[in-house]
Formats: structure tokens, sequence, C-alpha cells
């Protein structure tokens, strides 16, 4: 059997034992909706789906290439300068330790209901994985290939471009992974701290209004979006293994 | 290359108080191969990158000196075991890495005319995965041969090879390293009576002088002397002969 029938065989499985439960148990619709109600929902309110999800999902562009874009260029940065590794080091293991979904308020406060508290809490989320993971496989090179560059004479940055990076892409492959999982509930935690748009938005919505039913459609919208996610960050992680 | 080059290396390796080679007096001719034959344990590897300029926890209380008096820093290159290929690249951007890591032009028609001269014509675009055991010493070999240094130190890079592939890689590279300060470290008591111009057995107390046939290397495997030799590197390998 293919990975795709199997997937889609425990999904029918799945669907099936949540129908069951609602049959069986005869919850009221506004506590727990069946797979129907819920799909009905998201028919009916696609319009509406597609443009909150559309304002979700580009804060999560946005904030995810921000927050691996700086992440790389300070993991090189580091891997460069032995000031930097001094002077950034400490303070990166101290931000490690701060639990960001914490700061959403915070930033909320500073920024405001829009676009940017969203983004930079998806960038904040994931520049400390991809820059700690890509870091450390910039660091780890194996002493064969650092005895090759070191009887090349080779310059510290064609060092760093033609030997470190390469070897580090299933580093910040692992780097992206973790990025990918994270990026979704910074975006959602943030739009439920303090937004006027949005997935999370609507979810929150939604609750308040007992439309129990559209608040799950959301739900597997956005669960949609950390799939697909996921899938193209491992993709990326998969190829780099390859071969190595 | 430059003109031809003699290495002289004296004086105890050390690992920290520890010695673990005393009294060492190695004399390495221009344009010949110096073999140094040793058990395990030895610090034979410790000379080779001693030897090649490379960072090493052991320290030599003498010094190394090359015969014109002038340092030997960026004029050896050290082949190790591994063949230390870069996965992600293709054959010819190994064999050109010197270069790119130097910021230099990498000079492809040199390194084509290199992959011919080896045997690998046609695979400059392989990826070593794709490469045998063999093929990728070559490669290796290739990128040695791109440096281009007057000091070549082979670090048992056939060890790991089959007999055949072996001995065809011996003779390859005492072809195309003529000319050079080579200095081969092995284990292979065979692979020293078949390459040695001058040997030296290593152990705890120095380097000992081996005698060798007066015969031009790579020796043939077929040549009476050359087994002769190899029979008495053994008994004195095992400890028989003094």
């Amino acid at each position: 059997m293919s990975r795709v029938s199997r997937a889609a065989l425990s999904l029918v499985f799945a669907l099936t034992l949540w129908q069951g439960i609602v049959w069986a148990t005869d919850v009221p619709h506004f506590i727990l909706p069946g797979p129907a109600r819920v799909g009905a929902a998201l028919l009916d309110n696609a319009a509406l789906l597609m443009g909150q999800a559309g304002f979700t999902l580009s804060n999560l562009a946005m904030g995810l290439t921000a927050g691996i874009g700086l992440g790389i260029l300070t993991a090189l940065n580091l891997a460069l300068s032995p000031a930097a590794r001094l002077l950034l080091r400490p303070l990166m293991v101290f931000a490690q330790a701060v639990p960001i979904f914490a700061l959403a308020p915070i930033i909320t406060l500073w920024l405001g209901y829009g676009a940017p508290s969203k983004i930079v809490m998806v960038a904040l989320i994931t520049y400390f994985p991809v820059t700690s993971a890509f870091f450390d496989g910039l660091m780890r090179l194996p002493t064969a290939l650092d005895d090759l560059c070191h009887q090349m004479q080779a310059r510290p940055f064609r060092r760093l471009i033609l030997i470190q990076l390469p070897h580090a892409l299933p580093a910040l492959g692992s780097g992206l992974r973790l990025a990918a999982v994270q990026a979704p509930f910074a975006v959602i935690i943030a739009e439920w701290v303090g937004a006027s748009r949005g997935l999370g938005h609507l979810m929150l919505l939604s609750n308040g209004r007992g439309q129990t039913d559209l608040m799950f459609a959301a739900l597997i919208v956005l669960a949609a979006i950390s799939l697909c996610l996921f899938t193209a960050a491992d993709r990326l992680a998969r190829f780099w293994d390859k071969g190595r | 290359m430059t003109t031809p080059l003699a290495v002289h290396l004296s004086g105890d390796l050390m690992l920290g108080a520890r010695m673990l080679a005393r009294g060492l007096d190695l004399h390495c001719p221009a344009a010949s191969w110096t073999v140094l034959l040793g058990p395990s344990g030895v610090g034979k590897s410790t000379l080779a990158r001693l030897l090649a300029g490379l960072p090493c926890p052991a320290h030599l209380t003498g010094q190394i000196t090359a015969s014109d008096g002038a340092s030997l820093e960026g004029r050896a290159t050290l082949m190790a075991q591994t063949d230390q290929l870069l996965p992600w690249a293709d054959v010819l951007g190994n064999i050109t890495l010197g270069a790119r890591l130097r910021g230099q032009k990498p000079d492809r028609t040199r390194a084509m005319a290199l992959l011919d001269r080896i045997g690998l014509a046609g695979l400059a675009h392989r990826k070593p995965a794709t490469l045998s055991g063999g093929q990728r010493q070559r490669v290796a070999l290739a990128r040695t041969l791109m440096e281009d240094r007057p000091l070549v130190i082979l670090d048992e890079p056939f060890s790991a090879l089959d007999a055949a592939t072996r001995a065809m890689m011996q003779d390859l590279a005492a072809d195309t390293l003529q000319g050079r300060c080579v200095i081969l470290i092995t284990h292979d008591p065979l692979e020293a009576a078949r390459m040695a111009n001058r040997a030296y057995l290593l152990g705890p107390q120095g380097a000992g002088s081996i005698a060798l046939p007066d015969t031009q290397i790579p020796r043939a495997l077929s040549d009476p002397a050359t087994l002769e030799t190899q029979a008495l590197l053994y008994q004195r390998l095992m400890g028989k002969v003094a």
C-alpha cells in the first residue's frame, strides 16, 4: 500500500471515530461538532477562511524569511569571527532560556495589533533554533577536512563558504524542521494576544460566539498550513542529508 | 615544481611528558622516497602531522629543517589514509579545491590533464560516493599533485585498499611524484620493500636505518630482492633481529 493510501485510510478511521463519538454521546454541537458539520462550515465559510488564512500565511512567510535569514547570517558571522562568538554566544544561550511565547503581550504592546507583531513573533521563534543548529554544524568540522583547509592555506572566508557551509547544511536542515514546527504556534499565539484579522483571531471570535464548527474549520486550515510547512522543511532537510 | 628539497628531522618526539620516540635523526633526501616503517602506536602519524605542519598534540624537542634553509610552511602536503574528499563536490571540484580555498583561479586544463594521467579521464563530474575505494584514492592523489608541493607526506594512504589496487597505486604514486621529497609512512613491510630509497624502522628507542636493495623504485613484486627485504623487515618488526 502506498504512503498516500495509508494516510488516507488512517484519516478515514479518525473521522469515523470522531463522528461515532458525536452520535454515541449525543454531545451538543457547540461543544463538539461532528466532522460532517465542520466540513459544511469549511465550505460555507470558504471565502472568509481563505481571507483570514491569507493574512496569517503572509505573516508566517515574512516572519520565517526574516527569522531564517537572520539566523543564517548570525551563524555565519559567529563561525567567522571569534570576537562575535565571545560577545554574542552568552547572549544566545540566555535568549534561548527565555520563553519567547511569554513575550507575545509585550511585543503586541510595542508593535500593535497589526502584522508587525505577528512577523516579529515568528521571526523570534525561528531565529534561535536556526542560528544554534546551523552554528553547531559550521563549527563541528571533521578533523580530516580541517587538516585539508590547514595545509591548503585556506582563507577563512573561503573555508567558511566552500567547506564549513556545505558540511553544515544537514544541521541547518534540522534547524529548519524545528522552525517549521514552532512558527505556526508563534503566529497563532500572537493573534490570540491581540489581532483584528487572521486564523487565530477567527478561532477566538468563533469560540466566543459559540460557532464551534467554524473554530474547528479554522483549526483544520491551520493544521493544513502547518503540515505543508513541515513537509517542505523536511524535504529540504532530507535532500541535504542525502549522500552524506 | 621548485628545486628539489631534502628534509632533516631530529630530536625526541614527546607527547606531554611521555616520550614516543627517542633521538630521531631522519634524513629524507631530495627526489627520493623515505619510508618510515613501524608498528601502530609509535607516533608515525604524529610525525606525519609534524612534518606537514598540521596542529598536533605532540611536539619535537629538535627541529625539522629543509635543505635550502627556508621554512617548510606551505611547501608540504599530506595525503592521509582517509581520502578526505568532499562528498558534495565532484571529482574536478575536489582536485581544484586548494586553488579555490586560496581564492585563486583553478587551473582546469591542468586538472583535466592530471585526471587523464592518473586514469580517471571521463570521471571529472562524478561525485565521490559513486567511485570505488581505489578511484577515490586516485582522486586524492590528483588533489595532492595539483598542490604541487616539493615535500609530500604519505600517511598510509594505500593501507585500506585491496592488494592489487594497492600495488597499482604504488606504481602510480612512484611515477607521478618523481622528483619530490616523498616521506611514506607505513606498517606494511612489502610496501616499504617496494617503495623505499631509504627506510627507517621506528620504535620507542628511536629510528633504525634499514638496508635496502640498490635498485629503482617501485621494485618489482617478482624481484627476489624485494621479497627478501620484505622477509627481513618482518623479522625486524617482530623483534627477532636487533
